[in-house]
């Protein structure tokens, strides 16, 4: 009873020719859309599932080509049509959103104008109308004053703003397909549940069928009809949405399942079956730590960062303004006094979006820069009034540590990765032979789970997950305290970001530290926090139990924060 | 707009003042005795002593940089002990020379390189692309005195195309009246055939020896630029949008893939104007950098003060021009001024 | 998890030797540095020897030979002194060669500390160096040696200085910009939670990572070095004839290529050519070994 299909992609291998001979992204692959269908393509990185789009689309760049197999659209093979063909099908037939829709348009043309060049392309709108047309495509995806953003330039519109755009553009001439490579990858979570409620409403209304491509499985399943699984170039399953998650066919795609953190899913539960039977999942335990120990660790007090304002007008301006009153701007405030605790033992998440303000709180905490205002309190002593730059030197440096975002970038490329879990040893560490300092590298990479013959290998001969280990083996050589974590997974698979949390909880465990952990994801936080503190604009919204404020939220911007987050059918 | 520029205007003041410090400096920093340079060679004491007295030499520096501020503001740069005449009547008629030899050196070199360096990138690994790499490296590496030896020799000696490299005109004909003092304009505009085909032959191998100087620099930066361009995420989205080539290729690429040029030009004009000077001197161009050549070969200061300052301000008169131009393709700069 | 410090803990790939494979990759990949870098060889070979294996003296002149084409008894032929050209263009090399890299180390020392200072102290540092080499940037560059070398006076000294002088933006520029990039890096602000002072953030940490991009600009300025240093030479500045020097070589024989004798002005010009040109091709080649993306 399978209908005919709009996209019908058979025994697909893609080849790129590289200086290592020629590598197959894509392999045999099959997966057809049906007319109106909304198919998501799930995968980690390198799995083949945007080189599968390009395929599609043909604009694979120069030393990509189809090997084999055919892509059949609308009845006719891709693969063979002419390049006058093709470009009469891509923008009118099938289209495209991208990721990063800022860097997808062209940085030096009006919005408007760069819809219009698709309508008159295919030939929609003449000159008399495009500029109408342009502003109606504008206004459908819901844009605001679209008659005065068809003038605006993309620097001049936020990444949500843009990715509108985007889809205006594709959905322009009314095409029958779209596909969308990770349209909300980069974008805010409650800014990605509006790009992709309006995409999915204007896809339904139109009767298109949509392309899904996301390494996020939650997203695909709650918004698609079928899931396919792709991992390494090939599809491992085929499904329904609710199928996939009730009853997972392929290893790959349970592993991938079990990865994803989702409501009532307890970190253990992350790790693939059998990993995590030996260790019983335990119950979050804040109640634990807090009580007994009344006193904090870390005290925040009215914490105030303040940044001056751009002040309009160059020196001419303030030339002629000299003599006017014109008041300076007030400075603008980007934490804007805010107060909580950490306890010993005790796990505090900090979660907003970006721009809330939450990274500068974290490097104030960590002394890399100076306050404005208010106090930090560690251990009773004001550090807060320390300034930064000699705080490098003061023995509670030892005991704030952090693991940085981004690993790659966070890893001196010239060390190794003994030299790098060293460094604070060989600086603060009461290790001062050689050999000691050696041991107690080798120590940590076994706490941490890095096999010792990589210790002599440089950051890039490693891989993501290895290089967060030894991020996080030299954030704990020290023996810290308190441990900021600012997104230490975000930047990894989800697979990987499984272990990563599981280790960094088991780290707890055995070394007694206080963690804060900052994220923008409210589902990853919940895993590793016994609290949570939510931040907007500067301000605390709400705080207080992990459990609590996810399943009873108090403040509406919680809410949607939760509410923004693609629920997989359970 | 007009508030950009004349923002980019005040950025020039800082420049312009270090430029007249340097040059202050830099006459101040003579060795031994500057008023015994300034005299000349030949001077006798009395005369060293009075060019020390005229020139304020015995009065404190702050003193002699406000005297020299003030010389500067009255356009006084002095007197050429070889010509005997006002240095900046001197650069003042020699200018044009310069100009219409940079200039058009320029107008060759753009009109080839970018045209290559855009081929090249659309097809890399393609003969032109390889041919684009060759221009590239041989290019930067070739002494410009050199190349224009070598034309010289091809073109005068061996040919007997181009005449003698002797000047901006054949001494049979007589310079056209000035209007913009470009003979190559002057002479169109009195309609006088003869003469402008006079001057252009006389300027060709010299502009030639220029244009292939700064070739190699803007079609590097083209290329470049271009294939970096054409790999974007924007370029993709407008073959996605199905696109005609053409569209994307100028509206979407070539567009952006010139704000690096354009940028690069400012690079281009220190290197010419200093290429310029050597160019000038083998084909003996009547234009301020043979001036200055000859005014350091008879140790005559003020002029080369004066040929170091006058190309100075034109150079910043030149980035202004670029930053400005800069501005009207890339809306960016245009907003956040 | 087992005990891991019993197994024996594999070699390390040595930063060194991962570098020359990396290296003999590269040079695989591109055959041009290779030459380039064996040229390079021949050049300082030439300018180590040079004077001591010539055929003839390059100073003796031979009136009675004026002004000779090219033949089996002189190779590049004679100038209008009867000197051997061949000979003086050898002997040119060790100076030309010598001038290229005092300049350049001198303004790697000036310009590169400059920058990587102001780059990552930021605030008056930067503020100076930033407006040092805008005020070195608002000349053209050759103009302003020019105006260097003729105020200081005509010395070889001076030449050195000038090119320095107006390298020093490149320079200072370059390292500035890597090191700004690399103030706020994750691993520079790691290194500051594991107690490193400042000092020894921008010692350990940032000169090391800078360091080969250094490298490379110096090798693509050394041949604007040596053009520079000719160029002045060619207008009457700097070297003094009858000192060999091929900038001078190129100018004295400037007046013999409108009547006919070309070897004496083809043949230096023709030294400085391949020189730059080598130069040019090994920066190149090097930019490629340390940075592959930036490849153009």
């Amino acid at each position: 009873m399978t209908p005919i299909p709009l996209l019908d992609i058979r025994d697909l291998t893609v080849e790129f020719a590289t200086r290592r001979g020629k590598v197959r992204a894509v392999q045999h692959i099959d997966i057809s859309v049906a007319k109106g269908e909304t198919l998501g393509i799930v995968g980690e990185s390198g799995s083949g599932k945007s080189v599968t789009s390009y395929a599609v689309m043909r604009i694979l760049d120069r030393a990509g080509r189809i090997a084999e197999g055919s892509v059949t659209f609308g009845g006719v093979n891709v693969g063979a049509a002419s390049e006058k063909y093709m470009r009469d099908l891509r923008g009118r037939e099938i289209s495209m959103v991208f990721q990063n829709p800022r860097a997808a348009l062209n940085p030096i043309r009006k919005v408007g104008h760069q819809i219009e060049d698709v309508l008159r392309e295919h030939a929609l709108a003449v000159s008399k109308n495009a500029k109408d047309m342009a502003i109606a495509c504008l206004e459908k995806v819901r844009i605001a004053n679209p008659a005065e953003r068809y003038h605006a330039f993309p620097f001049e519109l936020s990444g949500g703003m843009c990715q509108r755009v985007v889809i205006a553009l594709a959905l322009a001439c009314r095409p029958q397909l779209l596909i969308a490579d990770e349209p909300t990858t980069g974008l805010d979570v409650t800014t990605q549940k509006t790009v992709m409620d309006l995409m999915t409403e204007l896809t339904r209304e139109r009767g298109m069928s949509t392309i899904l491509i996301t390494h996020d499985l939650g997203l695909a399943a709650a918004y698609c009809d079928r899931v396919v699984v792709m991992e390494k170039g090939r599809v491992v399953e085929t499904a329904a949405a609710e199928m996939i998650f009730k009853a997972p066919a392929h290893a790959y795609t349970r592993k991938l399942m079990r990865a994803t953190p989702r409501v009532g899913a307890h970190l253990r539960d992350l790790l693939p079956e059998g990993n995590g039977a030996a260790a019983p999942a335990k119950p979050n335990g804040w109640a634990a730590a807090g009580d007994g120990r009344n006193e904090p660790l870390l005290l925040v007090e009215n914490l105030v960062k303040e940044y001056p304002r751009k002040t309009g007008g160059g020196p001419f301006a303030r030339l002629f303004n000299r003599n006017s009153e014109i008041e300076t701007p007030p400075p603008f405030r980007a934490v804007d006094g805010i107060s909580f605790s950490i306890a010993r033992g005790e796990s505090v998440g900090l979660v907003g979006e970006s721009g809330c303000g939450k990274s500068t709180t974290s490097t104030m905490l960590m002394r890399l820069i100076d306050v404005s205002g208010g106090r930090i309190l560690f251990d009773g002593e004001d550090i807060g009034a320390i300034p930064a730059r000699s705080f490098a030197r003061l023995p509670q440096r030892k005991r704030i540590q952090m693991v940085f975002q981004d690993a790659t970038d966070s890893l001196n490329p010239r060390f190794t990765a003994a030299r790098a879990i060293a460094d604070p040893i060989l600086q603060l560490g009461k290790e001062k032979s050689r050999k000691a300092v050696r041991a107690r590298c080798e120590d940590l990479a076994r706490q941490v789970g890095l096999p010792a013959e990589l210790l002599g290998r440089f950051p890039h001969q490693l891989s993501g997950g290895q290089k967060a280990r030894v991020g996080i083996a030299r954030a704990i050589a020290l023996r810290p305290d308190l441990v900021i974590l600012d997104e230490p997974t975000a930047a990894l698979d989800v697979s990987v970001q499984a272990v990563v949390l599981n280790l960094l909880q088991e780290l707890k465990e055995t070394l007694g530290m206080s963690y804060l952990f900052v994220s923008h994801d409210l589902n990853v936080v919940r895993l590793l926090c016994d609290r949570v503190i939510v931040m907007k604009s500067g301000k605390i919204v709400e705080e207080g139990p992990a459990e609590r404020v996810m399943s009873a939220p108090q403040h509406d911007y919680t809410r949607q924060l939760l509410a923004a987050i693609p629920h997989p059918p359970m | 707009m007009l508030v950009m520029i004349l923002k980019r205007l005040t950025t020039v003041i800082p420049s312009l003042i270090g430029v007249v410090i340097v040059t202050f400096l830099l006459t101040r920093a003579l060795p031994g005795d500057p008023a015994a340079y300034f005299a000349g060679a030949a001077a006798t004491p009395e005369a060293v002593e009075e060019v020390r007295k005229q020139l304020g030499l015995d009065q404190p520096l702050p003193v002699q940089f406000v005297r020299y501020v003030g010389d500067l503001a009255r356009g006084d740069l002095g007197v050429s002990l070889t010509t005997g005449q006002r240095v900046t009547q001197d650069i003042a008629a020699r200018l044009p020379a310069s100009a219409e030899l940079t200039l058009l050196g320029l107008i060759f070199s753009i009109a080839l390189a970018v045209p290559l360096g855009v081929f090249a990138a659309l097809k890399p690994g393609s003969l032109v692309d390889h041919a684009c790499r060759v221009v590239a490296t041989a290019g930067v590496s070739l002494p410009v005195f050199f190349t224009g030896l070598i034309l010289v020799y091809v073109f005068y000696y061996l040919l007997g195309w181009a005449p003698a490299p002797l000047g901006r005109l054949d001494f049979f004909y007589s310079a056209p009246p000035t209007v913009t003092g470009f003979y190559l304009i002057d002479s169109l505009l009195i309609g006088d055939g003869e003469v402008f085909w006079a001057s252009l032959k006389q300027i060709v191998l010299p502009a030639l020896t220029l244009g292939i100087f700064s070739i190699a620099p803007i079609a590097r930066i083209t290329r470049a630029s271009m294939l970096a361009v054409l790999a974007s995420d924007f370029v993709r989205t407008a073959r996605a949008s199905g696109l005609a080539p053409t569209t994307v290729i100028i509206t979407y690429a070539l567009r952006n893939a010139l704000l690096p040029v354009v940028t690069t030009l400012g690079m281009v004009f220190s290197f010419l104007l200093g290429a310029n000077v050597l160019v000038e001197k083998v084909f003996a161009w009547p234009g301020i950098g043979s001036y200055a050549v000859e005014a350091l070969i008879s140790s005559d200061f003020a002029p080369v003060q004066g040929f170091v300052l006058t190309m100075a301000v034109m150079y910043v008169a030149l980035n202004l021009t670029i930053d400005i131009l800069y501005g009207l393709i890339d809306p960016r700069v245009r907003i956040e001024a | 998890m087992t005990d891991a410090t019993t197994d024996a803990v594999t070699p390390a790939p040595s930063g060194l030797a991962s570098a020359f494979a990396h290296a003999r990759y590269v040079l695989g990949e591109n055959p041009v540095t290779g030459f380039a870098f064996a040229l390079f060889l021949l050049i300082v070979v030439t300018a180590a020897i040079g004077p001591y294996i010539v055929p003839y003296d390059p100073l003796a002149s031979d009136t009675a030979a004026a002004l000779q084409a090219p033949s089996t008894r002189h190779w590049f032929g004679t100038d209008q002194l009867g000197r051997d050209v061949f000979s003086r263009v050898i002997v040119a090399t060790r100076l030309d060669f010598l001038i290229a890299i005092f300049s350049v180390v001198l303004v790697l020392l000036m310009g590169g500390l400059a920058g990587v200072a102001a780059g990552f102290f930021g605030g008056w540092t930067d503020r100076i160096v930033s407006r040092l080499t805008d005020t070195i940037m608002a000349f053209p560059l050759f103009v302003l040696a020019m105006g260097i070398v003729a105020a200081l006076g005509n010395t070889v000294e001076n030449i050195v200085l000038a090119t320095a002088i107006v390298n020093f933006p490149l320079y200072a520029r370059v390292a500035r910009a890597e090191a700004n990039v690399r103030r706020e890096a994750g691993y520079v602000q790691a290194a500051r939670l594991s107690g490193n002072s400042e000092g020894r953030i921008l010692l350990a940490h940032i000169l090391p990572n800078i360091m080969p991009i250094m490298i490379v600009q110096m090798s693509l300025t050394m041949g604007y070095a040596i053009l520079n240093a000719a160029g002045l030479s060619f207008i009457g500045l700097g070297v003094r004839p009858p000192t060999a020097e091929w900038g001078i070589l190129v100018a004295e024989g400037a007046a013999f290529m409108v009547s006919g004798e070309w070897w004496i002005a083809f043949f230096p010009g023709l030294a400085l050519m391949i020189a730059v040109f080598c130069f040019n091709l090994l920066g190149d080649g090097l930019r490629d070994i340390v940075d592959p993306q930036r490849r153009t």
